[in-house]
C-alpha cells in the first residue's frame, strides 16, 4: 500500500513536535581546546524517563547542564519543549522556568529556611503571592515527607532530607521537565533510598526527567532508556533490559562489569 | 564480677557489667583558680606576659587618671586658669578650654544663629542610624526610605539652606568641626558600600568593558594615596572646569572620599564573593532567577554576611581618613582642635594635650561602637543560621 497516499500519512509533525521535550541534534562543546561534547544527538518525549551513565569525566554533567544553559553549547541545536536554547536571555529565562534541576551537592541556600528556599522562586520569578507560594511550598515538603523540616535551615538537616528539600524546590516551579545530576552520589548509603523513593514517585507521576546516576537498580525500575556515554559522546543508548542484558559496545561492557560488581 | 578481672581474665569478649560513676573535674580546670592558672599562667612566656603587662598598667594608668581628672581644670575662661601657679602646683588636663571651644569644635564657623539646624541634622541622622542598626526595629523597609532618600534630602536643604522657606544660605566654606567630620564620613560610608558591590560584581562580570573598566578604576584609586586624591580635586579640577562651573569644594572632597573608600570596598566585596560557592548561582539560575535577583537575594546576602568584619574595618579606616580633608583647606574635628590649641589666649603647656586627647577620645569613641556593633550583628546572623 502507498504509504503516502492522502489520510495515510506516517506521523504528523505537528503533533510530534509537541510531544518532544527536549531535543538536542548534533551538539559540540569545548572547553577551550578540549572537546567534551562531541555530536550528541537525543531526543526524550514527554513524560519519557532517561538515565545517563559513563565513566567519570565523560561529559555526563556538561550535557544535562545544557539544557537549562547553566554551560552554553558551542554547535548544534537544542531545543527544550518547543523553545530553542540561543544566547537570547529571555529564551533562556522561559526555558529555565520550565525545567527544574537537582545537584549533587544540593546546592540549598544557606541563609534561607526550608520554606524561604522553595518559595523563592515561586515568588520573584513566578510573581506568586506570598500566601500562594508557601501553601505550594507545604504541598511539596508534605510530597517529600519532610513537612514538619519547612522552619529549619539547610544545615540543620540531615543529606537526604537536604536532597528532598532540593527536589521540592524544584517542584515548586511545577517544572515540565527534571534534570537530576548524580542526585544520591554524596549522600550516605542509608539516605540514598529515601531520595531514590522520591524520584520514583516522581516519575509514576509521568514527569519527564533525565537523570545523570549510576543507581542501576533506580534505572531499571523507572527509565524507560538508559544511555551510556563516553569520552564526550553517546556510545550506547537503549531500553534498560536489553542495556544491561545485552550491552553492545565494548566500553558499555567493561563499565557495567565495573559497576555492577 | 568486676572490669579488670574480665580483663585479666585474657578473654577476648569484653562486657560491662557496671557502669562508671562520674567523678568531678580535676580542681587545676575549673573554677577561677582554674582559669587564672590555664589562661595567664600557663607556661613561662605567658608568666613573663601577664607580669609585664600588669606592671605596665600600674606604671601608666595612675598618672594618666591624675592627668586626665584629679588634676584637670574643668572651668575657667582663659589660659590663666590653666597654667601652674604657686597655689596649683599640678596641672592635668584643661577640660576648661574644650568646653569654651566645643562650638568651635562641633560647628566651625556655622553662624551662632544657625547653629540649631546643625542639631536638628544631628538628631535626624541618629534618628535613622537607630532604625537601621536596631535589627528588631518596626518598619524597617520605612527606615530605609527615611536612611536613603528621606534624610539626605532634608538634611540637605537643612544646611546648606533654602530662602524661600527662611532657611538662610550657609555656604559649606563655614562649615566644619564634628559637622564635617560626620557629613563626610556618613556620605562615604553610605556611598562606598553600594559602589563597592557594583565594582566588584564589575571585576567578576563577563562582558570585557565592564570588566575592564571596574578594574582600572579601581586599580588606579587604590594605586593612589587619599591625599593625592583630594588634591587632585581641589586644586586640578579649577584648572580644567571654568571657575563658575567648578562644584563646590567641600562636595570635591566628598566625591573623593567616597569613590577612594568605593574602591577599597569593592576589593573587600570582592573576597566575599569568592567564598560563595558556585554552586549558590547555579542554584538560583536554575529556578530561573535574574543575573541581578541571583545577586541580591542569593550571592550578596551570603557574601556580605561572610565579609561583614572586613566591611566595618573599611568603614572604621574611612571614618579615620576623613581627618584628610583639612589638607584641603576643609575645617574638620581635628582641624578645628588644631585651630584652636594656637590660641594665644588659651596658650598653656597643657592645651595642645588636652585638645589631642579630647579627639583621641572621639575618634575612639564612634570606631569602637561600630566594632562592636558589627560583633553583635554577626553573633546575631551566626545565631540565625547554625550549620
Ligand atoms: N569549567 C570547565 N572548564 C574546563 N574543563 C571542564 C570544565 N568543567 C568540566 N570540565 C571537563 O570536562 C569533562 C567533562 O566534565 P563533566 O563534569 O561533564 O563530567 P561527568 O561525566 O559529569 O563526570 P563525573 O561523573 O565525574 O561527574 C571533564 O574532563 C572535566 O574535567
Ligand atoms: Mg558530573
Amino acid at each position: 500500500m502507498d504509504e503516502n497516499a492522502p489520510g495515510r500519512t506516517r506521523f504528523k509533525p505537528a503533533s510530534l513536535n509537541t510531544a518532544v521535550a527536549v531535543d538536542l541534534s548534533g551538539v559540540h562543546k569545548w572547553y577551550g581546546d578540549f572537546h567534551v561534547l562531541r555530536d550528541i544527538n537525543l531526543r526524550v518525549t514527554k513524560g519519557e524517563r532517561i538515565v545517563i551513565c559513563g565513566p567519570s569525566g565523560s561529559g555526563k554533567s556538561t550535557m544535562i547542564r545544557c539544557i537549562n544553559r547553566l554551560e552554553a553549547h558551542q554547535q548544534g541545536r537544542i531545543v527544550v519543549d518547543g523553545v530553542e536554547l540561543t544566547d537570547d536571555v529571555k529564551k533562556i529565562d522561559e526555558v529555565r522556568r520550565d525545567v527544574g534541576m537537582v545537584f549533587q551537592h544540593f546546592n540549598l541556600f544557606p541563609h534561607l529556611t526550608v520554606l524561604e528556599n522553595l518559595t523563592l522562586a515561586p515568588i520573584w520569578v513566578r510573581k506568586m503571592p506570598k500566601a500562594e507560594a508557601d501553601e505550594i511550598a507545604v504541598h511539596y515538603l508534605r510530597r517529600v515527607k519532610i513537612p514538619e523540616q519547612a522552619g529549619k535551615y539547610p544545615g540543620q538537616l540531615s543529606g537526604g532530607q537536604q536532597q528532598r528539600v532540593a527536589i521540592a524546590r524544584a517542584l515548586c516551579m511545577s517544572p515540565k521537565i527534571m534534570l537530576f545530576d548524580e542526585p544520591t552520589s554524596s549522600l550516605d548509603p542509608e539516605m540514598v533510598k529515601e531520595v531514590l523513593d522520591t524520584m520514583v514517585e516522581l516519575a509514576n507521576d509521568g514527569m519527564t526527567m533525565l537523570v545523570v546516576t549510576h543507581e542501576m537498580g533506580f534505572a531499571r525500575q523507572v527509565a524507560n532508556r538508559v544511555v551510556f556515554m563516553d569520552e564526550g559522546q553517546i556510545v550506547e543508548m537503549n531500553a534498560p533490559q536489553e542495556f544491561f542484558a545485552n550491552p553492545q559496545h565494548e566500553r558499555t561492557k567493561l563499565f557495567l562489569s565495573q559497576i555492577l560488581n | 564480677m568486676s572490669d579488670t578481672a574480665t580483663i585479666t581474665d585474657a578473654r577476648l569478649s569484653f562486657v560491662r557489667d557496671r557502669p562508671f560513676d562520674p567523678l568531678p573535674p580535676p580542681l587545676v580546670h575549673s573554677g577561677a583558680i582554674g582559669w587564672l592558672l590555664q589562661n595567664l599562667f600557663s607556661s613561662f612566656t605567658n608568666i613573663l606576659l601577664t607580669v609585664s603587662c600588669v606592671a605596665m598598667v600600674v606604671w601608666l594608668l595612675p598618672p594618666l587618671i591624675e592627668f586626665l581628672i584629679f588634676d584637670a581644670v574643668w572651668d575657667g575662661s582663659s589660659r590663666a586658669d590653666c597654667i601652674v601657679t604657686p597655689q596649683r602646683p599640678a596641672v592635668g588636663a584643661c577640660w576648661a578650654f574644650v568646653i569654651e571651644r566645643l562650638g568651635f569644635f562641633t560647628y566651625g564657623f556655622y553662624p551662632i544663629e544657625e547653629r540649631w539646624r546643625v542639631d536638628v541634622f544631628f538628631v535626624l541622622l541618629a534618628f535613622g542610624i537607630g532604625w537601621m542598626t536596631w535589627l528588631d526595629a518596626p518598619r524597617r523597609g520605612l527606615g530605609m526610605i527615611y536612611f536613603f532618600a528621606v534624610m539626605p534630602v532634608l538634611s540637605f536643604f537643612l544646611l546648606v539652606g533654602l530662602p524661600a522657606i527662611g532657611l538662610q544660605a550657609v555656604s559649606t566654606a563655614q562649615w566644619g568641626g564634628v559637622l564635617v567630620t560626620i557629613v563626610v564620613s556618613a556620605v562615604g560610608i553610605v556611598v562606598s558600600l553600594p559602589l563597592g558591590v557594583l565594582l566588584a560584581l564589575g571585576r567578576r562580570s563577563k562582558m570585557p568593558v565592564v570588566r575592564m573598566s571596574s578594574v582600572i578604576f579601581i586599580e588606579v584609586v587604590r594605586g593612589v594615596p587619599l591625599i593625592t586624591v583630594l588634591f587632585m580635586a581641589s586644586v586640578m579640577l579649577p584648572l580644567f572646569v571654568p571657575e563658575s562651573l567648578t562644584p563646590d569644594k567641600l562636595l570635591r572632597a566628598l566625591v573623593g572620599v567616597a569613590l577612594f573608600a568605593a574602591a577599597y570596598m569593592a576589593e573587600v566585596v570582592r573576597a566575599g564573593l569568592q567564598a560563595i560557592p558556585r554552586g549558590q548561582y547555579e542554584a538560583a539560575m536554575a529556578v530561573g532567577l535574574s543575573y541581578w535577583q541571583a545577586m541580591r537575594l542569593i550571592v550578596l546576602p551570603q557574601a556580605l554576611k561572610v565579609t561583614l568584619p572586613n566591611i566595618v574595618n573599611t568603614f572604621i579606616g574611612l571614618f579615620k581618613d576623613t581627618t584628610l580633608v583639612f589638607i584641603v583647606g576643609i575645617f574638620d574635628f581635628l582641624k578645628t582642635i588644631e585651630a584652636a590649641r594656637g590660641d594665644v589666649n588659651w596658650a598653656t603647656p597643657v592645651t595642645s594635650v588636652t585638645g589631642y586627647a579630647f579627639a583621641a577620645m572621639f575618634y575612639f569613641v564612634f570606631c569602637y561602637a561600630m566594632s562592636r556593633y558589627a560583633r553583635y550583628v554577626e553573633h546575631r546572623l551566626r545565631a540565625g543560621d547554625r550549620r
